[in-house]
C-alpha cells in the first residue's frame, strides 16, 4: 500500500537520504533500522510531509503524495508518531484524542453553537471512540488529567491511542519503545501486533531495540549513511554480512 | 561566598542608582527653546536612595530570604485546597453567574449616570478582551494590532451612519463583519509565521490602519475624527429630547414619561450586557467545540497537530476571525457611546491594556478574563490620583505575572469530560 | 541636475537616518541571535539614552561649561552608562526568570517592561516633547546658488564617522576578544556553550549591555538630529530598528547594518516623493512583506526546524 521510491533527500550540502526504496504491504509491519544518524527520521518526515523530499516518489495507495502537506497526508490515512513525544501537554488525555477526530466531525461553526442534535450525535460518537481506546491502552483512570502529567509509558501509549483515533490505515511509529522499561516494551510488543491483527493496520517503525524488532517485523529494511544496505525478513538481515559489519563497526 | 554576596549586593544598588538617579532626579523643563535643569523635590531624591539601600539588602541576604520564605507555610489556603468536586463546582459557578447577571440588570437603575457610563465601558472591555482571549488565550497566537478589529468595527459605523444614515442595528453586524473580513484577509498570509514575528506583524498592521485613519483626511476626517454618531433606538424610538429622524418617536413621550438624559445611558448599557453575554456565550461554546480544541491543540504543539490531520492555516485563521469578529461587535458599541471617534482611541497602548487584561485574567480563563477587565477598568477610576500611574503599574503588573503566575489570577480550568464505561 | 540633487539630497538623509537604525537594530539582532526572543524594550533603552545625553548637556551647559567635545564626549560617556544598566537590569528583571518558558511568556513580558520604562521617563520627565539643542551646525553645500542644493549637514557626517567607529569597534570585540568569542559560541549552541564552562548567563548579560551601549550613542545621535526628544520616540524607532534587524536577517550583525541602511533610505525616498505622512506605513509594509516572502531576510540563515 505505501511504496518509497528513489527517496533523496538534501539540506544544502548534506545528502542525508540517498535513493532509499521500500515498500509496505497490507497487513504488514515493515520496521526501519540503522545506526543513529543514518536517517531514518529524515525518510519518516518526508514519508509525512514535513519534509518535500528533493528526489524520488512516494506513492500511498497508488497516488503520489510525496510534497503534499502534512495535514492532508494524515487525512489519508498515514498517521505518525514522534521520537519525542508530542502530546498537547496542557490539554486532558481525553481532549487529546478528541482533537485527533477532528477531521471526522464535520460540523460547521453554527451547528455546534446551536447545540444541534446531530452535532450531540457526531461528538457522542467520537467521545465514545475515545473511551474505547482509552480502555484499550489502559488509560481509562486518567480520562481526565492534563497529558503532560502522565508518566513516560503512559504518554507513548496515549500517542498511540490518539493515532488510532483517527481511524488510519498505515502508523509510523517513531522509536516507540525508546525509555520505556523491558515490561513495558513486551506490552507494547503486543499492542503493536494486535493493531496489526485486530484493527487491520500496516505499521512502519523504526526501532532500536532488536529483540522487538526481530519479534513483531515481517520485513526489514536497513538504512547507513543515508543509503539503503539491506532489506528483506528478520532471518535474513540477522544472517546479512553488510549489516552485521555495519554494527558492528559502529560498536 | 559571602564576599561574593556583598560585591553582587553593591553592584546591583549602583545600577539601581544609575538608572534611576539621571531620570529621577533631574527635571528637563523647556521654555520656548530653551532648556533648563531643575533638581527634583527631595522626596523622589530620598526615595531614589531608598530604592537602593533596599535593593542592597535584599540581594544581600537575598539566599536566607528565600530560604525562609520557602519554609513558610502556604500563606495563601487556596494553594493547598483540593479541587472541589466536579458536581459541586459546576453548580456554584452557574449561581455566581446567575448573581452576577442579575447584579448587573439591577445595576443601572441604582448606580449614578456615570458609574453606569463606566460600567458601559466595562462591558466594551469585557467583550474585547473575550476576543483576544480567544486569538492569545486559547491558539496562543500574540495579536498586538488587536485594536485595528476595533477601529474597524468603529469606523463603519461613523462612517455608515455620516454617509448614508444607517442606524445602530444595520451597522452592528455590519462592523463586525467586516472587522471578520479585515480579520481573513489579514491573517491569510501572516498566519503562517512563528509567534513572535506575528506579533511585530500585527502590530506593524495596527499602526498602519491607524496611520491611514489619520491622513485619509476627505473619508476619515483624520486626526479630527468623526462625530455626530447616532444612539441606538429601540424599534425606532429615540433617547434624545426630540426625534432627529422622521418617522421615529422619542421613548419619553411613547411612554408618558419626563425626558431623562439618564435613559439613553441605561438603554445603551443594557445593549452592552446583553452584547458582552452573547460573547461570553459564544465563545464558550466555542472553546468546548471541537475548533475551539484544535486551537489549543494548535498552541500547544503545532507538529503534532499537523501530523493528526489539521489544517493549520484554517485553524489559526478561525480563530483570529472570531477574535476580529468581537473586536468589531465591540467598536460599534463604543462608537455608539462615544458619539464621536478618532484614531486617537486606537493607539497600541489601547492593544496593549486589552493584552494586559487577557494575561491578567489567565490566559484561556473567560472568568478570570471578565474579573480582570472590570479591575483594570475601574480601579484607575476609583484611585483617581494614581490614574497617571496606571500605565506604570500595567507594565509592571504584566512582567511580574508572567515571572511569578504567567498562568494568570484565574487560570484556565479543564472541563471535566464524563466518559461512559466500555462493556 | 536638478532632480539628480534632490535625489542625492534624500539619499543622504536616508543613509543618516539608516546608520542609526542600524544601530540600535544591533541590540535587536544579538539578543535575537542569542536567546532568540525579542527584546521589545530595546526602544526605550534607547529613548532613555537620549533623555541622560540631554540631562547630561543641560546639566554641563548650566556648570558654564561650552567645549563641544567635552560636551558630546560627557554626553555619550553618561548615556552609555545609563542605557547599558538599564540592558542589564531589564534582563536581569523581566527576562532572566523567563528563560526557556513558552515563547509567548517572554515577548509579554518584554511588552510589560516597554511600557513600564515608557511611563516611568513620562512620570519623570514629562509627557512633552522638549528641545535636544543642535550642538553640531553648518555643513557642505552642492549646486547652483539660486536652485536646489544638496547639502550634507556637519551633524550628518558626525552620525556617519560615529556609526563606522561603533560598528569597526564591535566588529572587532565580536571576532578578537574572548566575550565576543564566547558571544558567538552561546549563540551557535547555547546549552553546549555552558557544558564547556562558558558563564552563559554573563555573556547573555553582556549582550544586553553592548546592545543598550549602542542604543545610546544611536539616542544622542538622533536626539541631535531631530531636535527634539519624547517618551514615546523610541517605540517608534524600536519598531523600525527591529525591522531593519528582519529585513537584514535577524541574528546577522552586517545583516542588521544593510538592513538599517536600506530601511533609512527606503523611507526618505517616500518622505521626498510621496509625503512624509506615509513613510512608517511603507517601513511598515516592508518589514510585513519581508516576514512573509523571506522571513530569514537578507543575510540570515534558514532554520530548520527539527522535528
Amino acid at each position: 500500500m505505501l511504496e518509497v521510491q528513489n527517496l533523496s533527500m538534501r539540506f544544502g550540502g548534506l545528502l542525508a537520504v540517498d535513493q532509499v526504496s521500500l515498500d509496505v504491504r497490507e497487513h504488514e509491519i515493515v520496521a526501519i533500522i540503522g545506526p543513529n544518524g543514518a536517517g531514518k527520521t529524515t525518510v519518516f518526515n518526508c514519508m509525512s510531509g514535513f519534509y518535500k523530499p528533493t528526489g524520488g516518489k512516494i506513492l500511498f495507495k497508488g497516488g503520489e503524495i510525496q510534497g503534499k502537506p502534512d495535514y492532508k497526508i494524515s487525512r489519508l490515512g498515514l498517521v505518525r508518531t514522534f521520537q519525542h513525544v508530542r502530546l498537547f501537554s496542557r490539554m486532558t488525555v481525553v481532549e487529546n484524542l478528541l482533537v485527533a477526530q477532528h477531521r471526522h466531525l464535520n460540523t460547521n461553526l453554527l451547528s455546534g453553537i446551536l447545540n444541534t442534535p446531530n452535532y450531540r450525535e457526531k461528538e457522542q460518537k467520537s467521545l465514545d471512540r475515545a473511551a474505547y481506546w482509552l480502555d484499550r491502552v489502559g488509560l481509562t483512570d486518567m480520562a481526565n488529567r492534563e497529558a503532560g502529567n502522565l508518566a513516560y509509558g503512559q504518554q507513548r501509549r496515549l500517542e498511540i491511542a490518539r493515532c488510532m483515533v483517527t481511524e488510519p490505515e498505515l502508523l509510523m511509529l517513531d522509536e516507540p519503545a525508546a525509555g520505556l522499561n523491558p515490561a513495558e516494551t513486551k506490552d507494547l510488543n503486543q499492542l503493536i501486533i494486535s493493531l496489526k491483527e485486530d484493527y487491520n493496520v500496516s505499521v512502519v517503525l523504526i526501532e532500536h531495540d532488536m529483540s522487538l524488532v526481530m519479534d513483531i517485523s515481517d520485513r526489514i529494511n536497513v538504512i547507513n549513511q543515508g543509503r539503503p544496505l539491506a532489506s528483506g525478513t528478520p532471518d535474513e538481515i540477522r544472517r546479512n554480512d553488510d549489516v552485521i559489519k555495519a554494527y558492528l563497526g559502529e560498536a | 561566598m559571602a564576599a561574593h554576596n556583598l560585591k553582587h549586593a553593591l553592584f546591583c544598588a549602583i545600577v539601581t542608582l544609575i538608572i534611576s538617579y539621571p531620570i529621577l532626579g533631574f527635571n528637563l523643563a523647556s521654555e520656548g527653546t530653551t532648556v533648563t535643569l531643575e533638581g527634583a523635590k527631595t522626596s523622589t531624591v530620598v526615595g531614589v536612595l531608598l530604592a537602593a539601600v533596599i535593593v542592597f539588602l535584599f540581594q544581600l541576604f537575598r539566599d536566607t530570604l528565600m530560604g525562609s520564605l520557602r519554609q513558610l507555610p502556604a500563606v495563601n489556603p487556596l494553594t493547598n485546597r483540593k479541587p472541589m468536586e466536579q458536581s459541586k463546582r459546576l453548580k456554584l459557578d452557574s449561581v455566581l453567574l446567575t448573581l452576577m447577571i442579575i447584579g448587573a440588570l439591577i445595576w443601572p437603575f441604582i448606580a449614578s449616570r456615570g458609574a453606569v457610563d463606566l460600567s458601559t465601558l466595562v462591558l466594551i472591555y469585557i467583550m474585547l478582551a473575550l476576543g483576544l482571549n480567544v486569538v492569545v488565550g486559547l491558539a496562543g497566537l500574540l495579536d498586538l494590532g488587536y485594536v485595528a478589529f476595533y477601529a474597524v468595527g468603529a469606523y463603519t459605523f461613523a462612517l455608515l451612519s455620516q454617509y448614508y444614515g444607517v442606524s445602530f442595528w444595520f451597522a452592528l453586524p455590519i462592523g463586525a463583519l467586516l472587522a471578520a473580513l479585515f480579520g481573513l484577509v489579514l491573517g491569510f498570509p501572516v498566519l503562517r509565521l512563528r509567534g513572535d514575528y506575528l506579533a511585530i506583524v500585527t502590530l506593524g498592521f495596527g499602526e498602519i490602519i491607524r496611520i491611514l485613519l489619520n491622513n485619509m483626511t476627505n473619508l476619515t476626517g483624520g486626526p479630527n475624527g468623526i462625530g455626530g454618531i447616532p444612539d441606538p433606538t429601540l424599534f425606532g424610538m429615540e433617547f434624545g429630547r426630540r426625534v432627529k429622524e422622521e418617522g421615529n418617536t422619542s421613548f419619553h413621550e411613547t411612554f408618558g414619561i419626563a425626558y431623562s438624559g439618564e435613559h439613553k445611558v441605561i438603554f445603551l448599557y443594557l445593549i452592552a450586557l446583553v452584547l458582552a453575554v452573547i460573547t461570553a456565550i459564544a465563545i464558550r461554546r466555542l472553546m468546548r467545540m471541537p475548533v475551539g480544541r484544535a486551537w489549543e491543540a494548535l498552541r500547544e504543539d503545532e507538529i503534532a497537530a499537523k501530523s493528526l490531520g489539521l489544517n493549520r492555516t484554517a485553524v489559526k485563521l478561525s480563530a483570529f476571525t472570531i477574535g476580529a469578529f468581537f473586536a468589531g461587535f465591540a467598536g460599534t458599541v463604543f462608537a455608539s457611546k462615544q458619539g464621536f471617534i478618532s484614531p486617537e482611541s486606537f493607539v497600541f497602548l489601547e492593544s496593549a491594556i486589552i493584552l494586559a487584561i487577557v494575561v491578567l485574567g489567565g490566559m484561556g480563563s473567560q472568568m478570570g478574563v471578565i474579573l480582570a477587565a472590570i479591575a483594570v477598568t475601574i480601579l484607575p477610576e476609583l484611585a483617581r490620583e494614581f490614574s497617571e500611574y496606571r500605565m506604570l503599574i500595567f507594565g509592571a503588573a504584566m512582567v511580574l505575572m508572567m515571572v511569578w503566575r504567567p498562568q494568570g489570577l484565574l487560570p484556565m480550568r479543564r472541563i471535566h469530560i464524563e466518559l461512559k464505561k466500555q462493556e | 541636475m536638478q532632480d539628480l540633487l534632490y535625489f542625492i539630497q534624500q539619499l543622504i538623509n536616508g543613509l543618516t537616518i539608516g546608520s542609526t537604525y542600524a544601530l540600535i537594530a544591533i541590540g535587536y539582532t544579538m539578543v535575537y541571535g542569542i536567546i532568540g526572543m525579542i527584546n521589545f524594550a530595546h526602544g526605550e533603552i534607547y529613548m532613555i539614552g537620549a533623555y541622560t545625553a540631554l540631562i547630561a548637556i543641560t546639566g554641563l551647559a548650566a556648570l558654564g561649561i561650552a567645549w563641544l567635545p567635552l560636551i558630546l564626549i560627557v554626553a555619550l560617556v553618561c548615556a552609555m552608562i545609563v542605557s547599558s544598566s538599564m540592558g542589564w537590569a531589564v534582563e536581569r528583571v523581566a527576562y532572566r526568570p523567563v528563560r526557556g518558558k513558552h515563547r509567548l511568556i517572554p515577548l509579554i513580558s518584554a511588552i510589560g517592561m516597554s511600557i513600564f520604562l515608557q511611563n516611568y521617563v513620562h512620570l519623570a520627565q514629562g509627557s512633552r516633547n522638549i528641545g535636544f539643542p543642535a550642538l553640531i551646525e553648518g555643513g557642505f553645500r552642492f549646486g547652483a546658488e539660486d536652485s536646489f542644493q544638496t547639502s550634507i549637514s556637519y551633524m550628518q557626517v558626525t552620525i556617519f564617522v560615529t556609526t563606522l567607529v561603533c560598528m569597526t569597534i564591535l566588529s572587532l570585540f565580536i571576532s578578537r576578544s574572548r566575550i565576543g568569542r564566547a558571544c558567538r559560541a552561546v549563540s551557535q549552541d547555547l546549552g553546549m556553550a555552558n557544558l564547556l564552562g562558558i558563564d552563559t548567563n554573563r555573556i547573555i548579560s553582556a549582550t544586553f549591555v553592548i546592545g543598550a551601549a549602542l542604543a545610546a550613542v544611536a539616542g544622542l545621535l538622533l536626539g541631535m538630529y531631530y531636535g527634539s526628544i519624547d517618551p514615546l520616540f523610541g517605540f517608534i524607532a524600536g519598531l523600525k530598528a527591529f525591522t531593519a534587524a528582519v529585513l537584514g536577517g535577524i541574528g546577522s550583525i552586517p545583516g542588521a547594518m544593510l538592513g538599517g541602511l536600506i530601511l533609512g533610505v527606503a523611507e526618505s525616498m517616500t518622505s521626498g516623493y510621496l509625503s512624509g505622512e506615509y513613510k512608517d506605513v511603507v517601513s511598515f509594509g516592508l518589514l510585513i512583506l519581508i516576514l512573509l516572502f523571506k522571513p530569514t531576510g537578507l543575510l540570515g540563515k534558514p532554520e530548520v526546524e527539527k522535528i
